[in-house]
């Protein structure tokens, strides 16, 4: 089954992300009221450990396991970008939650975020369905 | 040890264990970490309703809902299997704070029981930060192109510009709720 390591990965994920407390919705209000440095310390490390990574990667041509050159796509910039961006800050704010520790919550029992998984899919239909209407 | 993995993880030794699973993705599949598309393949897969963003092979992306599954039973087993405090360990002033602001009283588990309890569901309270909250998370990553872990994770990772624009874009909605609409609410 070639999609377990992505399950087991994403379990190992899981469990950083419960036992560091990320998914805990004090936590992402203690972040935007600047009252602790924890969920900076952990998105600040991340990233310096992801561009050092990625840079290792590139200057060694390091291919995947099946072999494959390994290539990340850029991002494009569109409006959305900043404005979506906003709206998704709103929305972590009032969840304490981005997509990632919603699953992990639910994993731990929290009912809520079945409803919250479930509020965020209505999201991304909805947004989906309006799409060529909104600026891009 | 048992100690150690049931008290909350510095910083130091989440964040960069979080930073290897961007190399860890690409070496096992050439696959670059990003949550919220699984919503978009889970909406793909189930409802596609003739939508042109929804009307793809999601098969393809399947990776991404094994990933998915893997953080709900991580989630699974952080919490209730390696045990967690009961209450996590925030500062003093936020706990100061979200009691004279916003009323709370009740700090145990991951969500405030006053603002995400079920039985809210029948007041405004419920709908606001249950129903909204999550709508807002799910419109504004897929519109956004990326959520923490896309962008902020894996874009500034890759050095992208872009991804830069869109956290920007997440802490100023966040300090705006934060800062100015939940003065407004409590």
């Amino acid at each position: 089954m070639k999609y377990i390591k992505y399950l087991v990965l994403g379990t190992l994920f899981g469990i950083i992300l419960t036992k560091s407390e990320v998914i805990s919705w004090f936590r992402i209000q203690e972040m935007f009221r600047f009252q602790s440095f924890h969920m900076y310390g952990i998105i600040g490390s991340a990233i310096v450990v992801g561009l050092l990574s990625i840079q290792l990667i590139k200057h060694y041509r390091l291919r995947s396991l099946s072999g494959e050159e390994i290539r990340i796509a850029d991002k494009q910039y569109t409006h959305g970008t900043w404005l979506g961006g906003i709206i998704f800050g709103v929305g972590w704010a009032i969840t304490g939650a981005c997509p990632g520790p919603l699953f992990a919550q639910l994993g731990s029992g929290t009912a809520a975020a079945a409803i919250l998984i479930v509020s965020a899919l209505a999201g991304t239909w909805t947004y989906s369905a309006l799409r060529e209407k909104l600026p891009h | 040890m048992l100690d150690f993995l049931r008290q909350p993880w510095p910083w130091y030794v989440a964040g960069p264990l979080i930073g290897l699973t961007v190399p860890a993705l690409l070496l096992l599949g050439n696959k670059v970490l990003g949550i919220s598309s699984a919503l978009r393949h889970i909406c793909a897969a189930c409802v596609p309703a003739g939508i042109p963003f929804l009307t793809y092979n999601w098969r393809a992306e399947i990776w991404n809902l094994f990933f998915v599954l893997g953080i709900t039973i991580g989630g699974f087993i952080g919490y209730r299997v390696l045990g967690h405090p009961d209450t996590a360990a925030i500062s003093a002033e936020t706990v100061q704070d979200l009691q004279a602001q916003m009323g709370l009283t009740d700090f145990s588990g991951l969500l405030p029981k006053e603002l995400f309890a079920l039985e809210n569901l029948s007041n405004w309270k419920g709908w606001v930060f249950i129903v909204l909250g999550g709508f807002l998370v799910g419109f504004g990553t897929r519109y956004a192109g990326g959520c923490t872990s896309g962008h902020a994770i894996s874009g500034l990772s890759n050095l992208q510009w872009v991804s830069l624009v869109a956290v920007i874009g997440f802490f100023v909605g966040g300090l705006f709720m934060t800062w100015v609409i939940y003065p407004l609410l409590f």
